[in-house]
């Protein structure tokens, strides 16, 4: 089918539409469902989303074919629609897909007050306990440290640090969770 | 989409005369006048002098101007409204229009003696008269667009332009009631700035307000 042969059959169909004819009008969304479902199909990889277009196109050339000009081409006109409606998909799909990034972004941005306070309730957790295992684990479990290193640090051995890093964080986790443990 | 629906749809054709969309277009100017009309006359009523004003040549100058680039605009929201309709032709005649109307005003100035020149250009409100004019075409905006988001316009930007100079076009003759001011000059510069700035903030507003 040429594109002549398209607009020699359907516009006189949505002329007839246009004079109330029913018959030419289901001829002619048939015909047209068929366009559109080759037209999205090619132009997106998600079958769903190309569904919904045609549905969506089909309505509104239902809803809006009082803005057809008869002394201008049906298939212009058509396609028009069509396009525009797949732009408008392409709009609002890339809003979507920005979404999950600005989720990212917020979870990244430094919240400071936040971290301050953070930093305060860690002090003072850490006061609880006897210098050494408290200093021991800042390093190691805050700052990241390797046990050898901090554990030279405080001239403990390696496992004798590791002993009271283990010893301490049981201590907290009994203190904070109540002793129900 | 189901062969359901399309007999559903189907069954809903009903005839559509070719002139639907002027009828309807038609209908929402003299609302969106008359509603431009109901703000301007407690706000900032009529001229005085009206019925005198009537008898003068520059009374007639206001109407015929803005009426005729109301209807300029008119066919722009027209053509715009429809999938790939352009606005070459009714921007054609609002460049005639302002042309003509500038070629009046320069002709007026050369007549009139060189110390007419200021009283002619700028009147008494000139910076005002735009601002009145874009702020009485908001409400005709409004219902041009109610009416064209439920029509089918493909370049958002350009629809909301011709929305914006319908609007202004619209409210510069309704507030040619108000105006007492018979430079022919001042007509063609502060007039058509008003008419602009609606059209500008139109084409800003219609990029969002149009979608469908």
């Amino acid at each position: 089918m040429t594109p002549t042969d398209n607009e020699a059959r359907l516009k006189p169909l949505m002329l007839a539409t246009l004079a109330g004819d029913q018959r030419a009008y289901r001829a002619l969304l048939g015909e047209l469902r068929a366009h559109l479902n080759r037209y999205y199909a090619r132009r997106l990889n998600n079958p769903a989303a190309a569904d919904d277009l045609v549905q969506e196109t089909l309505m509104a050339i239902h809803t809006r074919r009082l803005t057809y000009d008869p002394t201008q081409p049906f298939t212009a006109w058509f396609h028009a629609i069509a396009r525009y409606k797949l732009i408008d998909h392409f709009r609002r799909s890339k809003l979507r897909a920005t979404l999950p990034l600005e989720d990212d972004a917020a979870i990244f941005a430094g919240d400071d007050a936040g971290d301050a306070t953070a930093r305060m309730d860690i002090d003072t957790v850490l006061s609880t306990l006897p210098d050494r295992p408290a200093a021991l684990i800042r390093e190691v479990k805050i700052e990241g440290a390797s046990i050898a290193e901090a554990a030279s640090r405080v001239g403990m051995s390696e496992t004798a640090a590791k002993v009271a890093i283990h010893r301490g964080l049981k201590a907290l986790a009994a203190r904070f969770t109540g002793g129900a443990k | 989409m189901s062969d359901d629906l399309l007999d559903r749809l189907s069954a809903e054709a009903a005839p559509v005369p070719p002139s639907r969309l002027a009828m309807l277009l038609a209908g929402i100017l003299v609302i969106g006048a008359v509603i431009a009309a109901i703000v301007m006359i407690p706000w900032l009523g009529l001229r005085p002098d009206l019925m005198a004003a009537t008898g003068t040549m520059i009374f007639w100058w206001k109407f015929a101007y803005t009426a005729l680039f109301t209807a300029a605009a008119f066919i722009g929201v027209e053509r715009m409204s429809r999938p790939g309709g352009s606005i070459r032709l009714p921007i054609t005649l609002v460049f005639a229009l302002v042309a003509f109307a500038g070629v009046l005003g320069i002709i007026q100035l050369l007549m009139m003696p060189p110390e007419m020149a200021r009283p002619l250009v700028m009147g008494s409100t000139a910076l005002l008269c735009p601002f009145y004019i874009a702020a009485l075409s908001i409400p005709v905006y409004a219902v041009t667009i109610l009416l064209m988001r439920r029509l089918a316009p493909t370049n958002l930007a350009l629809a909301g332009f011709a929305a914006g100079l319908l609007a202004g076009a619209a409210a510069s003759w309704v507030y040619a009631f108000h105006c007492d001011e018979s430079g022919m000059p001042f007509l063609a510069i502060w007039y058509t700035t008003g008419i602009l700035i609606s059209a500008v903030g139109g084409a800003i507003v219609g990029r969002w307000a149009l979608r469908w």
